[in-house]
């Protein structure tokens, strides 16, 4: 069953249409993974996905919630746009970890602001509101330990190599258990020799089940970990299908080209 | 014959002004600057094209002049004259530091990556919760510098207070001057040295407490 739906999605900055009419849907519990050369799409259609950006036009959305319908010009409110965000989840190229707080503290910080808030709206009282906060931290914990961090814990973002400022940023994007996962060119960022610890993180999260979209540069890793690879050109989803079809048996002749450009280099 | 004890009294009864009215500057300024920013970087045009021609006269037109305006004018079109002179001087100094005070912020809120914003969105923080939670001590952080510099100067600038005759510490000293003593004039600066001296040894003391995070 489809769990993340985007139907005829529309994004022009300016004079540039950036994304022309892009249909795809992601199955729950799959991982799929979108290749491209700059300036493709790529990283708009992930930035609207996860609702940084605004798209013109179309629909996108996660489970039976609709996250964006361009055709519904009601105002929401901010309730619901804050439950729009947390459908999905996003990781960043530039890790953009919070530098004045622990890792705890970045995995913990949002989720507590969200329990306090909804607290404060049913007056819970305050042995409740403490109780919940631990339980916060102990998931954290969990959650730091199994990107491989639990002896970081009380260390700062300055303090960790780029590899590990990434998982611990990966630890924040599921400490609000998104039902989608993105990630928007993960590894590229960080040194060739490092990208693999953060590479094995997400391969952990597929074989868990999650369901992620990953927006790469990692051909070998996409073809490896991904149940679908969907190829971007000039603002539309040239071809997509299974690893072997994409990176094996390409048709589409943009395909072509791209990928014996990339794996000559 | 005025002794050195006598003098020193005096002086540090004029310093006594120049502190109240630094004091008194800041505790005010800080706050209305950040309001002239937030002014300055809103949305809405007119409150930030009026936020701006507000900030272009007030850094444009020397202090000196300003602090005349905040004395003569509202008696002159209103006739409401300001009768303090301590007021009036406090009035200009807060009016005229904000604004730098706000242009010192603004630079420090536009310096924080984009990235700082969309990570706190994309994990559900509202707007307010990113500025405070995740912004704001990243700013305090970057405008300690620049903040420790103008916070000097403005306790240097107290003495101009003594255009529109507030008794502060160069006015005293010009007293005696005016009776053929000269040197308490040259013994103000002690004062200055040694306040500034502590100033310099807080904002020190501060931005190495910040300095357990890059960023």
């Amino acid at each position: 069953m489809a769990l993340l739906e985007v139907q005829n999605l529309h994004k022009t900055f300016g004079k540039t249409e950036v994304l022309k009419g892009i249909d795809f849907t992601i199955d729950e519990g799959s991982v799929v993974s979108v290749i491209g050369s700059s300036g493709s799409g790529k990283t708009t259609l992930l930035r609207c996905i996860t609702g940084l950006e605004t798209a013109d036009c179309g629909k996108i959305s996660v489970g039976d919630r609709v996250t964006f319908d361009s055709t519904d010009k009601r105002k929401l409110t901010k309730a619901e746009k804050r439950e729009n965000q947390l459908c999905t989840g996003l990781v960043f190229q530039s890790f953009n970890l919070f530098p004045q707080y622990t890792v705890l503290r970045n995995v913990t910080l949002a989720k507590e602001l969200l329990v306090k808030e909804e607290c404060k709206q049913q007056k819970c009282p305050r042995t409740e509101i403490k109780a919940r906060i631990s339980e916060i931290e102990e998931t954290a914990k969990q959650i730091i330990d199994s990107v491989g961090l639990s002896d970081k814990l009380e260390n700062y973002p300055c303090e960790l190599s780029g590899g590990q400022q990434q998982r611990v940023a990966i630890a924040r994007a599921l400490m609000l258990s998104p039902k989608v996962l993105c990630f928007d060119e993960p590894t590229s960022a960080l040194d060739p020799e490092i990208t693999g610890e953060v590479l094995a993180v997400i391969r952990k999260l597929a074989n868990e089940g999650r369901t992620m979209l990953i927006v790469t540069h990692e051909m070998g890793f996409a073809h490896e970990v991904s149940n679908e690879v969907v190829f971007m050109s000039d603002g539309v989803i040239a071809e997509r299908g299974t690893p072997d079809e994409v990176f094996d048996h390409p048709k589409n002749a943009r395909l072509q080209e791209f990928l014996s450009a990339t794996l000559r280099a | 014959m005025e002794t050195f004890i006598s003098v020193s009294t005096e002086l540090l009864k004029g310093f006594g002004e120049n502190l109240k009215l630094f004091s008194l500057t800041l505790l005010l300024a800080l706050p209305i600057g950040l309001l002239i920013t937030f002014c300055s970087m809103s949305k809405f045009k007119p409150l930030k094209w009026l936020s701006k021609t507000f900030v272009w006269i007030i850094r444009g037109t020397p202090l000196m002049l300003q602090l005349f305006v905040v004395l003569y004018v509202p008696g002159l079109l209103f006739n409401y004259p300001i009768k303090i002179r301590f007021t009036a001087a406090l009035i200009a100094f807060v009016i005229n530091y904000s604004c730098y005070f706000s242009e010192i912020y603004r630079g420090g809120i536009e310096s924080i990556s984009r990235g700082q914003y969309e990570a706190g969105q994309v994990l559900g923080m509202t707007k307010t919760q990113v500025f405070f939670r995740v912004v704001l001590l990243q700013v305090v952080k970057r405008i300690v510098p620049p903040m420790s510099n103008e916070i000097i100067t403005l306790v240097k600038d107290t003495s101009l207070a003594r255009v529109i005759a507030v008794a502060e510490i160069i006015m005293m000293a010009d007293r005696f001057s005016a009776r053929g003593i000269i040197w308490p004039l040259f013994y103000t600066g002690a004062f200055f040295l040694l306040f500034n001296g502590l100033l310099t040894v807080v904002f020190g003391r501060i931005e190495k407490k910040l300095d357990y995070f890059r960023g």
